[in-house]
């Protein structure tokens, strides 16, 4: 057993990170909140770096790696709150011709929400009577559907894997404004109130991210529940947290922080309720083998 | 990433539970929790059992007394004996957990020969003593003495909270040796004979009603300089490495127990009806996802102390401050499924709620665990 990630692993993170570091950067961030739609020609890159054919098999065209790679590809997505339909085009790469390259852009029913409905070339799940919601995200438009789709556990993993990341850039938001806004003659961060507050939001992503990737290696369906309720609670609390930090900058348009906040928010209505997955992990403990 | 076991380690898994299921049988009934030479006795008891069949000391270096075994063996160590039931370190708590690897990884060849050996082999039970009545957050702040006399330091001061005083032969003593140096400089890390002149022994009630703790009060005690783990004056940075052993990993036993107890609280609450309330089923099941990630915590703790070198990191605070809260939770959650029960302190849930209290005071509060996380981790500024 070692469980840290491998240098090969560590390699593609850090190269999913340079990718969107250089094509989706706070400046394109604050661009596409202007001026919303899907950008295609980033899919199609996305598509070419192998971010939706990472697990297909290289004979079929892929690049034959796991779903741990593909938690830590999520996860910088999550990070950099990269919008699209990632998810669902990823599941249908080698099932839906022109996913796995960025070609086709594919999206799902996923609780009782599709994301991108119209912009999509493909969706798949039932979306009869879906009505258009005014969505709390500025970067996700949504509708609501009136039948739910059967949760799959590897759209949870990879929410949570988004969740992760989100919940792991926010606090390093939190702290680099605790360092640098002064008050009171001193940085914010000197305040134990607030550095507190930062020390538990890492708290919950450290937590968060072992449960994650031990989801990632088994693939079991109590572990991503645990998984995806735990990267709920650090994304969730974790934004609201870096809110508060962030003090009236924070509730401005402005600030980013509102951004990471809503798109937490809206993850957590993808795949099964928080609810069932709570439900679900109760009746492990009565059949004993926990 | 990598949660598989080997072959070898599958096999290390098999050998084990076939020993348990042999060798637990034939323990000692379980004494009253408040007599405590009998608990000393049965714990030292189980520590014997372990030694003589190889199990005592698995991931302590060879050279230390230990096996040499890897990290993963020590887990399923802990894996097993916990779902076989078999008792808690108990009394050795201390020696097995931080003093002792703390003398592995900074004493002397003949320090290690002397103190080692006789804590696997369940002969000598260690206690800490660190808190002061004015020093406990402010650990640095101690005040306790130690004079150089020839060959000897003659100490006098006292310490508090001092758990398993009543029993131990030893204590990992922090003294003052320079009160003239800054606080952290002045302080050294000493081995105390329990049962040398000065030394006295007054127990402490806890809120549970045991005495577990006490405290200690040193007169011109005689310690030979011989028993300085470290340097003179060094003291702090060995009592860092003792720390981050008590805050790594010396909880990784309990984390399984705390998964054991979560079922047995489930079935307890489908027997008496309270399954049937969806916002306690809730609850048990968020607790399930939480102490499965703290199992997890505890696996990547332990492969980051490996390819470390084997001195568990501040990542240890990120881990007690989380399962020190969930422990507490846990034994809410117990008091929800007893109902009028939880009053009754005849309860083994009910003592072990009072118990759990102590998680987010003991080896370093919560608050001070964030400081640590915020300011060693996180890199935010010192202040008030
Ligand atoms: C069951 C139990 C067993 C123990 N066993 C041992 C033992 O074997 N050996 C041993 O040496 N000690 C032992 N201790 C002592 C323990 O380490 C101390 O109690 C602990 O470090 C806290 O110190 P204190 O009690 O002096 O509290 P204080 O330091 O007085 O703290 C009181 C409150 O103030 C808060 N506080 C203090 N400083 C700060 C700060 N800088 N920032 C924010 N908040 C702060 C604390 O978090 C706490 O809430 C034990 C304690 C318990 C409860």
């Amino acid at each position: 057993m070692r469980f840290q990630l491998t240098e090969d692993q560590k390699a593609l993170r850090d190269g999913v990170r340079g990718l969107l570091a250089g094509r989706f950067g706070r400046a394109a961030l604050r661009a596409a909140v202007e001026a919303p739609g899907l950008d295609r020609t980033l899919w199609r890159e996305l598509g070419a770096a192998g971010f939706f054919a990472l697990r297909l098999p290289e004979a079929e065209g892929g690049v034959g790696l796991g779903l741990p790679e593909a938690v830590l590809a999520f996860e910088e997505a999550g990070r950099f709150l990269l919008p699209g339909p990632l998810v669902a085009t990823h599941l249908a790469a080698g099932e839906v011709a022109g996913a796995a390259t960025g070609e086709t852009v594919v999206t799902a029913v996923h609780g009782g929400l599709v994301e991108w409905l119209t912009q999509a070339d493909v969706v798949r799940g039932d979306t009869a009577g879906a009505e258009p919601l005014r969505s709390v995200d500025p970067l996700t438009p949504l509708h609501r559907v009136p039948g739910t789709a059967e949760p799959a556990p590897l759209v949870m993993l990879l929410t949570a894997a988004e969740q992760l990341g989100t919940a792991a850039r926010t606090c390093e938001l939190a702290v680099q404004h605790a360092r640098t806004r002064e008050q009171f003659g001193q940085p914010i961060g000197a305040f134990q109130a607030v550095k507190h507050l930062c020390a538990e939001m890492l708290v919950r992503v450290e937590t968060a991210r072992v449960a994650v990737y031990a989801a990632a290696v088994t693939a079991d369906p109590l572990d991503i529940a645990a998984a995806r309720l735990l990267a709920d609670e650090a994304a969730v609390r974790g934004t609201r947290d870096c809110l508060q930090v962030h003090g009236g900058m924070g509730f401005t348009w402005e600030s980013d922080v509102h951004l990471y906040l809503k798109r937490a928010w809206v993850r957590t209505q993808r795949g099964e309720s928080v609810t069932e997955s709570e439900e679900r992990l109760a009746r492990e403990l009565l059949s004993g083998t926990g | 990433m990598d949660l598989t076991r080997t072959p070898e380690e599958e096999e290390f898994r098999a050998g084990l539970r076939t020993w348990l299921a042999k060798a637990l049988p034939s323990l000692p009934p379980k004494p009253s929790p408040d007599d405590w030479p009998a608990r000393r006795a049965y714990d030292l008891g189980w520590q014997r059992m372990l030694y003589d069949a190889g199990y005592a000391g698995l991931h302590w270096p060879l050279d230390a007394g230990g096996r040499g075994a890897t990290p993963t063996q020590h887990l399923i160590f802990l894996e097993e004996t916990e779902k076989a039931g078999a008792p808690y370190v108990g009394a050795n708590f201390v020696g097995l957990l931080h003093a002792g690897p703390t003398i592995a990884a900074e004493g002397t060849p003949e320090q290690r020969a002397r103190w080692l050996p006789p804590v696997l082999r369940g002969e000598e039970v260690w206690c800490q003593g660190f808190s002061e009545p004015d020093a406990g957050s402010d650990l640095a702040a101690l005040r306790t003495r130690a004079w150089r006399d020839g060959d000897d330091y003659v100490v006098s001061g006292s310490k508090i909270w001092t758990s398993h005083a009543e029993v131990a032969d030893w204590c990992e003593l922090l003294v003052r040796t320079d009160p003239a140096a800054p606080k952290h400089r002045g302080i050294s890390w000493l081995a105390l004979r329990m049962d040398a002149p000065g030394v006295t022994v007054r127990p402490l009630r806890t809120l549970a009603g045991s005495t577990e703790f006490a405290e200690v009060f040193l007169d011109d005690v005689r310690v030979p300089v011989a028993h300085r783990v470290g340097a003179e004056n060094d003291g702090w940075r060995v009592t860092m490495v003792t720390l981050s052993f008590e805050r790594g990993t010396a909880f990784v036993g309990e984390v399984v127990a705390c998964r054991r107890v979560l079922g047995e609280l489930a079935r307890e609450a489908h027997r008496n009806g309270r399954w049937d309330d969806p916002v306690l089923r809730r609850h048990l099941g968020r607790l399930n996802a939480e102490f499965r990630a703290l199992w997890r915590l505890t696996q990547w703790n332990v492969s980051e102390a490996q390819s470390t070198g084997g001195v568990p990191g501040v990542g240890g605070s990120v881990f007690k401050l989380r399962y020190s809260h969930a422990r507490q939770e846990l034994y809410d959650a117990a008091a929800e499924v007893l109902g009028p029960d939880a009053a009754d302190l005849g309860r083994e849930w009910t003592l072990d709620r009072l118990s759990s209290l102590s998680y987010t005071i003991a080896a370093g509060t919560s608050q001070i665990q964030r400081n640590i996380v915020a300011e060693r981790i996180l890199g935010l500024p010192k202040g008030r």
